[in-house]
């Protein structure tokens, strides 16, 4: 089978093309996909410089098989508003690797207060508005970003969390944190406010993402929200169908992240929605922090992993070996459907799209190691893990922006 | 320190969850032949001479940290402490770099107390000395539980099969988890009382029973534990106040009356009087709170003893000696 992109688009698809003069890439042995998509992704930028910039972000990004990400807005300052929406946007174009959506804030500051200038950051480029890194606590603020962001048929995000609930809490609650004597967050904290937004988006008719799912009733709610046809997509971490509370064992700084890893149980259900679709997206939560932020106790070490330069091999590895999907769908919980749920071109390989490749090895097995990065960052829990599917190269655009050196 | 053998308890002392039946039982022996030098008009034996501790207390203490400087004054090693407030660690210096300098004076031990659950883990991962932990947030106080299980074996002669009730606020003390754990082991029951806000999440699967009502308790129970119940978690909201908690669950002289069995009162201090135990009990002929005190010294040094190499069977001669 050949592929042939020309002037950054597919022109074409099929066997045995004829050959012209452009560059050829043999792909022999190796998978050729859709550009993979991932929709939640810090860079950081402006304002944590120290733990990524958006140049070492999409140089991760690329080097993860990703073709374009979305920036998250809760940098400092904040991206809430149309001028710093188009730096993201200009910054990201100016690298020219992995394309660079930003999203916007839903409140200005991300305060939970006032709704930001939707209409125009979406002029200036924003793909969606959330307040990620915090929830948006007042339920009438929430119905107004609901029903706001239908002018521009716009998804808001939500990171899912009671505040009140998850109040000091650094892990998940259960049996793990009390003999740890670290305070839990419980599921109910997410659960409550992710039972609030389906509510708030079947009254409104508005269009919900909900990001990083990590419990069990979290998936039932948002499986029988989408039956009874809520607009609701909804994402899993490679770190949530992959790891449990466990991993915080010795008060492991590099297994903290927000929403935490949780029980057996969740992280069983999170595998399960993903393979029946309720979590219909993949998205990583890559969220870079300087060594010295995690070498600190566990309580004040920030949240968050990298997961940009593991989520193929961890797709492939947990979900792919272990057949709880197979490959093409796992491709499309990657690439099809993040570029579905925020209406993102990409994510197909048909005539005329963007000609956003990723070329992986699928049975090459290689050992993460974070001092290789192409991220500013190395908190990741999975250093020194044995992982399946490599990345080989990554195309934008018909553009080959990065290849793997063979070693 | 005997290079060549696997020290008694390891390189650290960070709680007795990891520590084997045996390893707690040695450390309670051990102890026994230590009581006796503060007994002496002169508290001065040469065990640890020639040896560095450090006692880095990052979170406030009174007691355990007077506890800790005789035991190591008393075994004649040369000891420096310091608080949080007047040392670097105000001036924001990371936990870390604290451990990094403290290295490189080549000291032989550190003892820590710090807010933080996990913080003499923490250490003990980064620095070759000794780590002792002096109470990691709400986490472990290793030496605290193992002097309470000493104070209770002290009393019945032994700890097989005897009935320990933990009283109050479970969830925040690091106390209560070093007794669950130590006590366990040894073969006590172990139950736990209070408000359920202030248990921790799924305690039963710590191997606890629960009780709602300290009535019930105190019918059951050889021994109370009773912990401080500090006057912020009035204001966190887990109790309505304090007269309250006093009445529901206040450990009074009406209600030990009642006891059927010969009940030890046991209090890790500071005491609220009059809240979570009524004076006349605190100062009554059930309490132990002060032989608590006395044996927490012995219980010190015998786990310095054992982290500098000594074994238990050699305590008593390593009295008379001239150091490890």
């Amino acid at each position: 089978m050949d592929l042939r992109i020309e002037n950054g688009v597919v022109a074409e698809l099929g066997d045995g093309l004829p050959e012209s003069e452009s560059e050829v890439i043999d792909a022999d042995g190796l998978v050729v996909c859709p550009g993979l998509i991932d929709v939640h992704v810090h860079l950081r930028e402006p304002g944590g410089e120290h733990k990524e910039t958006i140049a070492s972000g999409v140089a991760a990004a690329a080097a993860g098989g990703f073709t374009s990400i979305v920036a998250m807005p809760n940098t400092d300052p904040p991206i809430d508003n149309p001028a710093a929406v188009g730096f993201v946007l200009a910054e990201g174009r100016r690298i020219g690797l992995t394309r660079v959506y930003p999203s916007g804030a839903i409140t200005v500051g991300q305060k939970g207060e006032q709704l930001t200038e939707v209409g125009e950051m979406v002029q200036a480029g924003a793909v969606t508005i959330t307040d990620d890194g915090r929830p948006v606590r007042g339920a009438g603020v929430m119905r107004l970003a609901l029903e706001y962001a239908q002018t521009f048929d716009l998804p808001v995000a939500v990171h899912e969390e009671e505040t009140d609930l998850s109040r000091g809490g650094v892990m998940n609650e259960g049996i793990i944190s009390s003999r740890l004597g670290l305070t839990g967050i419980p599921n109910a904290a997410e659960d409550v406010m992710i039972a609030r937004d389906l509510l708030l988006t079947e009254l409104t008719g508005g269009r919900l993402h909900v990001q990083h799912v990590s419990t069990v009733r979290g998936v039932d709610m948002i499986q029988r929200a989408k039956e009874r046809g809520i607009r609701v997509t909804a994402e899993a971490t490679p770190h949530h169908f992959t790891l449990t509370d466990a991993a915080v064992e010795q008060y492991r700084t590099d297994a903290k992240m927000n929403p935490p890893l949780r029980s057996e149980a969740d992280r069983e259900a999170v595998r399960a929605g993903v393979r029946d679709g309720t979590l219909d997206v993949i998205a990583t939560d890559h969220a870079p922090h300087h060594y010295d932020e995690k070498e600190q106790a566990f309580d004040d070490a920030p949240f968050g992993i990298v997961g940009l330069e593991t989520a193929l091999g961890l797709g492939i590895t947990e979900l792919v070996e272990k057949r709880v999907i197979d490959l093409p769908t796992l491709i499309e919980r990657m690439s099809c459907n993040p570029a579905r749920a925020l209406s993102l071109p990409g994510g197909t390989l048909a005539r005329g799209k963007p000609g956003d490749v990723a070329l992986f090895h699928l049975e090459r097995e290689w050992v993460v190691d974070p001092s290789r990065f192409r991220s500013l960052s190395r908190n990741t829990p999975f250093a020194d893990w044995k992982l399946r599917g490599q990345p080989i190269r990554t195309i934008v655009g018909g553009r080959s922006v990065w290849f793997r050196r063979e070693d | 320190m005997n290079a060549q053998y696997a020290p008694y308890l390891g390189k650290d002392l960070l709680g007795l969850e990891e520590l084997t039946r045996e390893q707690i039982i040695g450390i309670l022996d051990t102890s026994e032949p230590f009581k006796e030098i503060s007994e002496r008009a002169i508290k001065k034996v040469p065990v640890l001479r020639g040896k560095t501790i450090v006692n880095a207390f990052f979170e406030s203490s009174t007691r355990t940290r007077i506890s800790f400087e005789f035991a190591e004054k008393r075994l004649s090693a040369d000891t420096v402490s310091f608080a949080a407030g007047g040392s670097s660690v105000s001036k924001g210096e990371t936990l870390v770099d604290t451990a990094r300098n403290l290295e490189a004076m080549r000291i032989d031990m550190v003892v820590i107390r710090h807010g933080s659950s996990g913080a003499a883990h923490f250490l003990a991962d980064r620095i070759a000395s000794n780590v002792i932990n002096a109470g990691d947030g709400k986490h472990e106080h290793p030496t605290q539980g193992l002097l309470d299980l000493l104070t209770i074996r002290d009393h019945f002669g032994t700890l097989e099969g005897k009935k320990v009730c933990i009283v109050g606020d479970v969830l925040h003390s690091r106390v209560a988890r070093s007794n669950i754990w130590g006590l366990r082991k040894v073969g006590a029951e172990v139950a736990v009382c209070g408000p359920l806000t202030l248990m921790p999440p799924r305690v039963e699967e710590m191997g606890v029973t629960v009780f709602r009502r300290i009535e019930e308790a105190i019918e059951w129970a050889d021994a109370l534990n009773v912990l401080r119940l500090q006057l912020e978690r009035m204001e966190g909201g887990f109790v309505p106040s304090l007269r309250e908690y006093n009445r529901v669950f206040g450990i009074t002289n009406d209600r030990l009356d009642r006891a059927p069995n010969d009940i030890l009162i046991l209090h890790p201090g500071p005491m609220n009087r009059g809240v979570e135990i009524d004076s006349v009990v605190a100062d009554g002929p059930h309490s132990v709170i002060l032989k608590q005190v006395t044996n927490g010294v012995a219980v010190r040094m015998a786990v310095l003893y054992l982290l500098a190499g000594g074994e238990p069977d050699t305590a008593e001669a390593a009295k008379i000696g001239t150091g490890l």
